[in-house]
């Protein structure tokens, strides 16, 4: 037996008795880390009443799963401990039958198992179908390459509204969100409020969600739809229903003019560069829809889709070279005279 | 195993690798001109000179993917306002073999950045070079010029009154115009 290089002793190899004390010690640290999940995009933090019932279903699930892994492990275990002590009973007719009633035992504890998991699964779903309340707020999402672009709809034309990448809801309120997609499958998932659900080209899903909360949930892409598919996300913020009403009116109103003559030379930039090419912004001249409507893009959280923060330094970026924030993305590069974009960044940041 | 299955397995699997390198998608793109009026110049009215201030040849020749993206930029940028989906307006037909400012990529591309009398519209400064790039390749397509079969876009939404862009053949005659394009003598 050779010296080790560093004169340490090394530990004798553990023992079965050892590996134990490890799984009881582990079980404990996994505690804690599922501790770890709350937060902004977490199934295991609930806001809602559906979040709720997917947490207890999924916790449900996992204690029975995590049972009958243990159990397999154990059997095992023993299995393998009493092969080693040589202590088999030699085979028998009388062992065969043994066996033979073990093994219907645990499949018929299988069977109802599955069974139980079942029942617990439509209880989820009929469940879920419930949210009561008042009339719910409709809005459609549509998921596009790599942005979701909201539409409130209501009755009187003029009270729609058009935005992107930030849905805000009012709290207490159901909401019956409408789902589409003009090229790929996308997949709409707010963990803290409900489940995944596809948005398929030619067909119109619906998710009904409430939240009983306020805060600002994160949502991703839960599909794979192409190269940004991973800087797909959203925010839906969710406020109380004063703060929601004020919010909707300041958002119908059409982009402010520009206060001073630095962002109307910023105006005079997006209409006359390819910005007004794809981008809409309510109450100038710009009109087109392949992109997120600008109107009021400088309240919004985040730019391209929940990638960046919406600071002017990223905007700046953002406007100049999208495709290295974003390769792949339908933004082409745009080069701008520096004052230009100085003008560009300051009239969209001013637009609140 | 024996040395013969496996030398057959890793020769077919570096055939297959071969066939991962079909094309390269750039993202890494040229930025459209600064000063947008810098590449307007007289041209004549028949297939001008190309401009020296411009990249020589299309970066995209024979990119699908480029086909592809210029398909979704001709909806995007309206040109079937005028040209219909390939089938001509208000402005020329794009599928026949007709091209009377030239049919050369550089052609084209001049064509759709500086634009042309009788309506055609600048859009240099409102595109970057790369979008009209991508646009060339796709309107060469449209009439099945020098773009491979496996390159061209394979299926179409819209309601058209014409073949499937891949039933074109191009070892035959694009589409005849039904209507050929007088041009006003200046």
């Amino acid at each position: 037996m050779s010296v080790v290089a560093r004169g340490e002793a090394r530990a004798p190899r553990p023992g079965f008795g050892s590996r134990i004390r490890l799984a009881a010690l582990a079980a404990p640290l996994a505690m804690l880390a599922m501790a770890g999940c709350r937060g902004q995009q977490s199934m295991f933090d609930p806001a809602g009443p559906q979040a709720e019932r997917i947490e207890r279903l999924a916790v449900f699930a996992g204690v029975i799963s995590t049972a009958v892994f243990i159990a397999v492990l154990a059997a095992t275990a023993w299995a393998v401990l009493r092969r080693r002590r040589g202590d088999h009973a030699p085979a028998s007719p009388d062992r065969d039958r043994r066996m033979g009633r073990t093994v219907a035992w645990l499949t018929g504890g299988t069977v109802a198992v599955l069974f139980v998991w079942l029942l617990a699964d439509f209880g989820t779903q009929r469940a879920m179908a419930k949210v009561g309340g008042t009339q719910p707020l409709k809005l459609t999402v549509t998921g596009h390459q790599w942005w979701w672009e909201v539409q409130y709809e209501d009755t009187v034309p003029q009270n729609r509204l058009v935005t992107a990448n930030e849905i805000h809801i009012p709290v207490g309120r159901p909401v019956l969100v409408k789902l589409e997609a003009p090229d790929v499958i996308h997949s709409f998932w707010v963990p803290r409020l409900h489940g995944k659900r596809d948005l398929i080209p030619g067909y119109t899903n619906h998710v009904l969600l409430r939240a009983d909360r306020p805060g600002r949930f994160r949502g991703q892409c839960a599909e794979f739809c192409g190269m940004q598919h991973a800087h797909m996300s959203f925010w839906v913020v969710a406020e109380s229903p004063a703060k929601f009403d004020a919010w909707y009116r300041a958002q119908l109103r059409p982009a402010a003019a520009p206060a001073d003559s630095t962002r109307r030379a910023g105006q005079t930039a997006f209409m006359s560069n390819s910005c007004a090419m794809c981008h809409a912004i309510r109450g100038t001249a710009a009109g087109a829809g392949n992109g997120p409507d600008l109107t009021h893009v400088g309240s919004r959280m985040s730019l391209a889709s929940g990638t960046i923060a919406n600071v002017p330094g990223h905007l700046g970026g953002w406007v100049v070279d999208p495709q290295s924030i974003k390769p792949g993305t339908q933004m082409p590069p745009n080069q701008l005279k520096p004052e230009e974009l100085r003008a560009l960044i300051a009239y969209l940041e001013g637009l609140k | 195993m024996s040395a013969t299955p496996t030398a057959l397995a890793l020769a077919c699997a570096a055939l297959l690798a071969a066939g991962c390198k079909r094309e390269d998608r750039e993202f890494k793109t040229f930025p459209p001109s600064a000063t947008p009026g810098s590449l307007v110049q007289d041209v004549s009215l028949v297939p001008g000179p190309r401009s020296p201030a411009l990249v020589a040849h299309s970066p995209y020749e024979g990119n699908a993917y480029a086909v592809s993206e210029g398909k979704r930029l001709f909806g995007w940028y309206n040109c079937s306002g005028c040209h219909s989906h390939g089938g001509g307006g208000m402005g020329p037909p794009l599928m026949d073999d007709q091209w009377i400012y030239g049919s050369e990529p550089e052609n084209i591309f001049e064509t759709i950045s500086e634009g042309r009398p009788n309506g055609m519209p600048a859009f240099g400064s409102r595109l970057g070079n790369d979008e009209i790039w991508k646009l060339v390749e796709y309107v060469r397509s449209l009439s099945a010029l020098g773009v491979r079969q496996d390159v061209r876009n394979g299926r179409s939404d819209e309601m058209q009154g014409k073949q499937p862009e891949t039933d074109v053949d191009p070892t035959k005659h694009p589409v005849q115009s039904q209507s050929p394009v007088k041009l006003d003598k200046p």
